[in-house]
């Protein structure tokens, strides 16, 4: 086919300039800073935008997983504890292991990860298991393990050099490292999604799972690869907590599990699968982290940040999230 | 005869959950040291009802397919305005309950409005309340404390005439107040019809929305009940996001093993109840067995997933593989 005859549908540019949410979301990013602007200069000046960024990076890494399974119709419950997870298996083998262990720390971290997410998929995909309950399973079985590693074993908790420098260094131009692993895992995960046949299953599986399976997908394998993307995203997101925080914590994944979900579904993404595209996503996560930043620094007592928190996002499902009337 | 393999088939859920909650509790009693008392009783069923409550209050928006995130919240916000308003002579004790009755209906209804009316997904709709309620629990209670009408509670906590736990009263008195007459009601059946296929139940004139706004409604109302409950047991009020989230979770759980299907339109609350009652005693069997604290968590969770692994077993029923997309 050549190029000109593809619709202006379907190239993704263009696509994504006239999608509603993607509008709603980013104008509302613009108006909180603005916002933000009147309370104080600061909100404007490059620093507190980079440091913003910085902070976002993490959560955007985790919502790119949290995505993935999203996507397919399903939802990872398992993300606090596989956040910590992560961290406390990276410090723990730097401990260890000694100078082998600092190099492996990182991948032996996101590796513990992948595996809670090879057994969520597992779960979810043969024994059809409701994704919900599973990985809330799963997620309790890890807080379990972790319990019995740092009670048992008293393991280091110290974040090694490496992940100190990619959670907080600025070699290149004063761009935080952890923005720039999040540029990384994004473009990969819009590769992944628009370009390769991978991301098409995913889209498939998303919309009708019974029709992906008769077309010829192996859909239980696209499940399976979702859940293992989601913990291993979130295992790499707690390494670089720790680095951030210099060291691994208890139930330091806790408050992001439903940043998490309420950025990818504010990005407009369908909570019940098949719909939505990473700059979304993107703009869901910005929006969740300057609006935890603008509460706190208004000096927002807990209570009314948690309450303007869960308006703020209702109020925007309300505008735009709607389903459609089911009425056939 | 053919009637009652029906009944058995169909209650099997709840039927394997009685039968486990009563191996396991027989377990508990003959290993514990003092043996079957009314006081080992009335402390083992006031923990257990409290989650009985919370299970109970999930169920129903389950049966109509959907899932209420939020009663954990609704939960700990009873709590915290019990804590606050159930105080005083025994007259304002009740009137203090009835206000913290009608807010976790109220909570509970503004989920099903924001559900029916806004057109929003019940697991982000929820998640969303919780944040709102859990915000309101802190403001009313910043730190831990408060108090509550202590005749009342005592009542609410301890025997009938030396013997039976009141707590075990309350929840056989809501199954036949709230439970039975919503079960046979039009709206309660209108709730199952929802949630085996909701466009059938409109095209069969089944009143859809306001089914799934009394389901809502009244989970709401059992939230905050147990939370009364966590009151009348604790003398005071916390607005504990571990708590709640705890609650919230366990809830579920309670539900699955209950025998209720997550994807709606098949299962009871009185299943919920043992279900609940089932994870209440594997943590009392943890104590009894005198289990290493540190391997406590990593136990509960893994009964926890087996537990809910059960539900595979409707794999092997399945013969015709598109059915396992439904």
């Amino acid at each position: 086919m050549s190029e000109s005859k593809l619709p202006v549908s379907t190239i993704p540019a263009l696509r994504f300039a006239f999608d509603r949410s993607l509008v709603i979301a980013f104008s509302c990013i613009i108006l909180m800073l603005l916002g933000g602007a009147l309370y104080s200069r600061e909100f404007l000046s490059p620093e507190y935008l980079l440091q913003q960024l910085q902070i976002s990076a993490f959560l955007g890494i985790i919502a790119s997983g949290a995505m993935m399974v999203i996507l397919i119709g399903h939802i990872d419950l398992s993300i606090p504890w596989t956040v910590t997870l992560g961290a406390m298996m990276a410090t723990a083998v730097a401990g260890w292991f000694g100078e082998t262990g600092n190099l492996l720390a990182i991948p032996v971290g996101v590796f513990c990860g992948a595996m809670v997410g090879l057994l969520n998929g597992l779960g979810v995909a043969y024994l059809r298991l409701p994704s919900m309950i599973f990985t809330l399973g799963m997620n309790a079985v890890v807080q379990g393990l972790m319990v019995l590693h740092t009670g048992g074993f008293a393991p280091q908790d110290h974040a090694t050099d490496a992940m100190h420098f990619l959670a907080v260094g600025r070699p290149v131009f004063g761009i935080p490292n952890a923005l720039l692993i999040w540029v990384a895992v994004g473009t990969l995960t819009i590769f992944l999604l628009t370009r390769t046949a991978f991301g098409r299953r995913v889209y498939a599986v998303g919309n009708r799972e019974a029709a992906a399976y008769l077309s010829g997908v192996n859909t239980n394998a696209v499940i399976i690869w979702c859940f293992v993307l989601s913990g291993a995203a979130a295992a790499f997101a707690g390494v670089l907590l720790a680095g951030y925080s210099t060291k691994a914590y208890q139930a330091m994944g806790d408050p992001y599990l439903l940043p998490a979900i309420a950025a990818v579904v504010l990005g407009g993404t369908n909570i019940l699968g098949g719909r939505g595209n990473y700059l979304g996503t993107i703009a869901g996560v910005i929006l969740i982290t300057l609006l935890q930043s603008i509460l706190a620094v208004m000096q927002m007592p807990e209570a009314g940040r948690q309450i303007i928190y869960g308006v703020v996002i209702l109020a925007m499902l309300l505008a735009y999230g709607r389903g459609e009337i089911d009425r056939k | 005869m053919n009637d009652l393999r029906h009944r058995i088939h169909h209650n099997g859920g709840l039927l394997a959950a009685i039968g486990l909650f009563i191996v396991m509790f027989t377990i508990y009693v003959s290993n514990h040291p003092v043996g079957l008392t009314a006081a080992v009783a009335t402390t083992a069923s006031n923990k257990a009802v409290l989650l009985a409550l919370v299970a109970m209050a999930q169920t129903l928006p389950v049966l109509t397919r959907g899932l209420d995130l939020s009663v954990g919240m609704v939960f700990i916000l009873a709590n915290c305005l019990a804590s606050v308003l159930v105080v005083g002579t025994i007259g304002e004790g009740f009137l203090g309950i009835a206000i913290v009755l009608g807010a976790g209906a109220l909570a509970g209804f503004i989920n099903g409005a924001i559900i029916v009316w806004g057109r929003l997904q019940p697991i982000i709709t929820t998640l969303a309340t919780g944040a709102v309620y859990y915000g309101i629990a802190l403001y009313v209670r910043p730190g831990p404390g408060g108090d509550v009408q202590s005749d009342i509670a005592d009542f609410a906590t301890g025997q009938l005439f030396g013997v039976i736990p009141t707590a075990l009263v309350v929840l056989l008195a809501i199954v036949l107040i709230v439970w039975l007459p919503y079960r046979n009601s039009v709206l309660g059946r209108a709730a199952y019809a929802v949630g085996s296929n909701e466009q059938a139940a409109y095209m069969s004139g089944v009143p859809v929305q306001r089914a799934k706004l009394l389901a809502y409604t009244l989970a709401g109302l059992l939230a905050a009940i147990g939370g009364l409950m966590l009151t009348f047991n604790t003398y005071s009020g916390e607005a504990s996001a571990p708590i709640a989230g705890t609650y919230t979770l366990n809830s579920i759980a309670a539900v699955v093993i209950g025998g209720t299907s997550l994807f709606g339109g098949w299962g009871s609350a009185i299943g919920s109840i043992f279900g609940a009652f089932v994870l209440r005693t594997i943590e009392d069997l943890l104590f009894v067995f005198d289990l290493d604290p540190l391997w406590q968590p990593l136990f509960q969770g893994v009964v926890l997933l087996a537990a809910v692994s059960l539900g595979a077993l409707r794999v092997l029923r399945i013969r015709n593989r598109l059915e396992l997309f439904a």
